[in-house]
């Protein structure tokens, strides 16, 4: 059945899909800032998984060459080796989600130092009443992010 | 250049200026935190972006005609090496962000002593050579994935900077973490689409992208990949329904931030837009004509009307500018979508035409800050009668902002109406001009502010210390000078564009 095959040899795709998808998805509907990150998290690390998962050559092994004793690389062209460039873009990827996190923590730490609360609704509510206030004293403007 | 001889290895100061363009102000922002004093802090960011505006200048200067340099970092040669290569567009832009790096940060120095608490002095210069690091890398770098990296390093450092407004509205916090979501969103969603490039074409090289993509015709990857790198610049671009983030975090940012990032940050993206839409995907790219016809035009007309409009309701000056960017944002992706030298060229002299007018603006709001405490219209009362040569600059960009003749501001805009009539768009050239009508509602309704008010009788402010002053001078002056003489912004956009239409072509090795 070529529409198996077609589901079967896409696989890692379909998961990178709903991966990220569910990530994304997790992102735009919690309210909580912390489940938020987490959300993010999933989603970058659904396409690090379409990274790595593209680098596999079918029947490759490691992108190793052995070394001789005096250090001289071994080159044996009748071996397949994996695409590495991949895995290596992916290190990079993953250090700046580390950086992201981190960052997005503090800021929760002190979003919840100043706010008291760390759920979305909340602080919209208290960011609203601050808009509010600043109305009264300035004068009405026009709200939203048109 | 080396661009002829590939072996050819590096060996002069001038051929390593790409590199140092960027590893200068890398290398200074940890100098500065190691150092740890506040005074040497400023003095070593001045000279790093000094000097990084110098060697873009350098660099324009060698590839105005057309040409450009290829540094192969560390001897190896593109495809296999990393790359970087500047041609007339980045040279352009490089010196554009470098100058206003240059320029902001003698303003910043006063600005940030009344705004940001002492001890975070150092590492706001820090964070802003960071920023300014990778600003310049995405738009020096011949390699896409490159682009990501400094991508995020610019992101990361801006999204500490808006948060350092904390001190005087608590609101910037949720800004920079709302900035930070939708900024991480559009960064992985550009990786995906390099990741879809890299899956069809197996290279990362932008030169070598452009070739493999036009020797294999598109695939569905090949639009995938498209769609992914145009919504997440567009984020990162502030184009009009992606641009959520970019009113609270201009508003509640510190001014020398906010003068910053309006003038640079979404500029950087806008190119890295224009390098990808034109240099990568050649404009023959049917799927990438339609997206630009039916996506783009209604968009950046929305842009135009919707944001202009609202910014005529607001009643904090700050907040009035971000909308405005907004609008302004539209124009330059108007341009990009007319799809012609003129219109690409229009773009090309916005941006940098933009950039000027709203680091003035932003600035003046800043000087007029320190005075009264917030950019809230009441506070500002009558304040460019006390403040005249600040009211001055700001009546000069203000005047720029809407196009009026004789202003920096006219001369992209006209270049724009232009492109439109080329194509025969009449209606389009008449919607920039009606926008234009509400660029010129919510500048006068600053200038009634600033000068047809009568001040609070108390109020003692007066012209801010000569380092703010005179960069807020600088560029008012340039706003106006530029307005007569486009030898070199129109000129430099001109060969730009040509470069851009010229497609995967014009990236020949």
């Amino acid at each position: 059945m070529i529409y198996l095959d077609f589901i079967i040899g896409h696989l890692n795709y379909w998961l990178f899909i709903v991966l990220m998808m569910t990530g994304l998805y997790i992102v735009v509907a919690r309210g909580n800032l912390v489940k938020k990150i987490v959300g993010l998290n999933i989603f970058q690390t659904a396409v690090f998984m379409l990274y790595i998962s593209i680098g596999k050559v079918t029947g490759g092994t490691a992108p190793i060459y052995p070394v001789d004793n005096q250090g001289h690389m071994q080159v044996d062209p009748s071996i397949i080796y994996s695409n590495p460039l991949p895995h290596v873009l992916i290190l990079t990827a993953i250090v700046v989600g580390i950086a992201t996190t981190s960052l997005a923590l503090a800021l929760i730490i002190r979003i919840r130092e100043v706010y008291d609360t760390i759920e979305e609704e909340d602080i919209l509510e208290i960011e609203r009443k601050l808009s509010a206030a600043d109305n009264k004293t300035h004068g009405p403007a026009m709200g939203g992010r048109a | 250049m080396s661009a002829a001889d590939p072996h050819y290895v590096a060996k002069t100061f001038m051929d390593h200026l790409p590199i140092l363009q960027v590893v200068i102000p890398l290398i200074s922002a940890p100098l500065i935190i190691f150092i740890g004093n506040r005074k040497l802090a400023w003095i070593i960011a001045m000279i790093a972006s000094a000097a990084a505006f110098v060697i873009a200048c350098l660099m324009l200067a060698q590839v105005k005609d057309g040409s450009f340099i290829s540094y192969h970092i560390g001897g190896w040669a593109p495809p296999l090496g990393i790359e970087y290569r500047i041609d007339a567009l980045s040279a352009f832009v490089l010196m554009l962000i470098s100058g206003i790096a240059t320029i902001v940060l003698p303003y910043a120095y006063t600005s940030v002593k009344s705004e940001i608490p002492k001890r975070l002095h150092t590492l706001f210069y820090a964070l802003f050579l960071l920023c300014l690091t990778g600003l310049l890398g995405m738009v020096a770098t011949g390699d896409a994935f490159n682009v990501f990296v400094f991508l995020e390093i610019s992101s990361l450092s801006t999204y500490v900077l808006v948060a350092m407004g904390a001190g005087k509205d608590t609101r910037a916090l949720t800004a920079a973490y709302d900035y930070l979501i939708m900024g991480t969103i559009g960064a992985t969603f550009f990786v995906i689409g390099l990741g879809l490039l890299y899956m069809t074409t197996g290279t990362l090289n932008i030169a070598d992208l452009a070739d493999r993509i036009a020797n294999q015709g598109a695939n569905r990857t090949v639009q995938a990949a498209f769609t992914f790198i145009v919504v997440g610049m567009g984020l990162k671009a502030a184009m009009y329904p992606l641009h959520h983030w970019l009113p609270n975090a201009y508003t509640y940012a510190p001014s020398a931030v906010t003068t910053f990032l309006g003038a640079t940050a979404t500029k950087a993206a806008i190119y890295v837009l224009l390098r990808f839409m034109f240099s990568v995907f050649s404009p023959g790219f049917h799927f990438e004509d339609w997206t630009l016809y039916l996506i783009f035009i209604p968009f950046s007309l929305l842009a135009m009307f919707a944001a202009s409009f609202v910014a005529v309701f607001q009643t904090n000056l700050k907040r009035m500018l971000a909308f405005s960017s907004i609008a302004q944002i539209g124009y330059m992706l108007l341009g990009i979508a007319m799809l012609n030298a003129t219109g690409l060229s229009a773009s090309i002299v916005h941006l940098v035409n933009h950039g000027m007018t709203k680091a003035a603006l932003f600035m003046g709001v800043g000087a007029m800050v320190l005075y009264s405490g917030s950019a809230f219209f009441d506070n500002l009362n009558g304040l460019g009668r006390k403040m005249p040569f600040t009211g001055a600059a700001m009546v000069a960009a203000g005047l720029s902002l809407i196009g009026v003749p004789g202003t920096a501001g006219f001369i992209s805009k006209w270049v724009l109406v232009q492109a439109a009539f080329e194509n025969g768009w009449w209606i389009i050239a008449i919607a920039i001009m009606l926008s234009s009508l509400l660029a010129v509602i919510y500048v006068w309704r600053m200038f009634e502010v600033l000068y047809l008010t009568a001040p609070a009788e108390d109020c003692t402010a007066t012209d801010p210390p000569l380092p703010m002053l005179i960069p807020m001078l600088i560029l008012a002056f340039a706003c106006i000078w530029f307005g007569f003489d486009t030898e070199l912004t129109l000129g430099s956009a001109r060969v730009a564009a040509e470069g851009l239409l010229a497609g995967s072509a014009g990236m020949a090795h």
